[in-house]
């Protein structure tokens, strides 16, 4: 299945787009959808204990699963104002 | 009324939320300081937010300064995109029939945004550098 991945601030960066589509395994989770990116990415490791998910606009844990054309957001921790 | 904008804010623009039985307006505005914690000079601040996120998040904090102050309007407008130093990037207002309750639910609104809204900002040097602010 097929997940459309959005990150900001540090982590658009780190990833190199704000927004792409990822390709994960039926039945992934949150947490499989990251260690996919973190694959193709070794810096993103160190950024898990501080990156919240949100899972179709709205905070989700790392271990809730995905279902196909699900939008995932990676946030940094926040710095508005 | 909940906005994120790319233009200058008109403070006065929060104003409408304001009725006929409010007798006291507290308006907060946050503005882009020339140096940065450590004294190093700042050209100006980039921000970028998770909009459709952010602007829930602004509902919901409004929701709360209701429950919280009583019977209270909010406006929150938060800018995106380069701002320059002394422009303003977020401005708060709360309108109440008085006072206490119209600078309580500002300052929650205020505080409440900084520590929960998907919005985040970089520190753009004068030299040439930058840096994502560590948070709130």
């Amino acid at each position: 299945m097929r997940v459309c991945v959005r990150a900001f601030a540090r982590l658009r960066e780190i990833l190199c787009a704000s927004e792409r589509s990822v390709d994960v395994p039926d039945g992934a989770r949150i947490e499989d959808l990251w260690a996919l990116l973190c694959q193709e990415n070794a810096a993103l490791g160190r950024e898990r204990n501080s990156t919240r998910a949100a899972r179709n606009g709205r905070l989700a844990a790392f271990d809730e699963r995905l279902c196909d054309g699900d939008d995932v957001a990676f946030l940094p921790p926040v710095s508005g104002g | 009324m909940f906005a994120i904008v790319t233009t200058p804010i008109d403070p006065r623009s929060l104003e409408s939320v304001v009725s006929r039985g409010d007798g006291g307006i507290a308006t907060f505005l946050g503005v882009v300081r020339g140096t940065d914690a450590g004294g190093k000079p700042i050209a100006g601040l980039w921000y970028e937010a998770f909009e459709p996120m952010a602007l829930r998040e602004f509902e919901s904090i409004a929701r709360e300064a209701r429950d919280r102050c009583g019977d209270v309007r909010t406006a929150i407008v938060h800018r995106v995109g380069e701002v320059g130093v002394g422009q303003i990037s977020v401005a708060v207002l709360a309108a109440a029939a008085h006072r206490a309750a119209a600078f309580d639910a500002c300052r929650y609104v205020i505080d409440a945004l900084k520590a929960r809204a998907p919005i985040w900002k970089q520190e753009r040097f004068l030299d040439g550098t930058a840096r994502w602010s560590a948070g709130a």
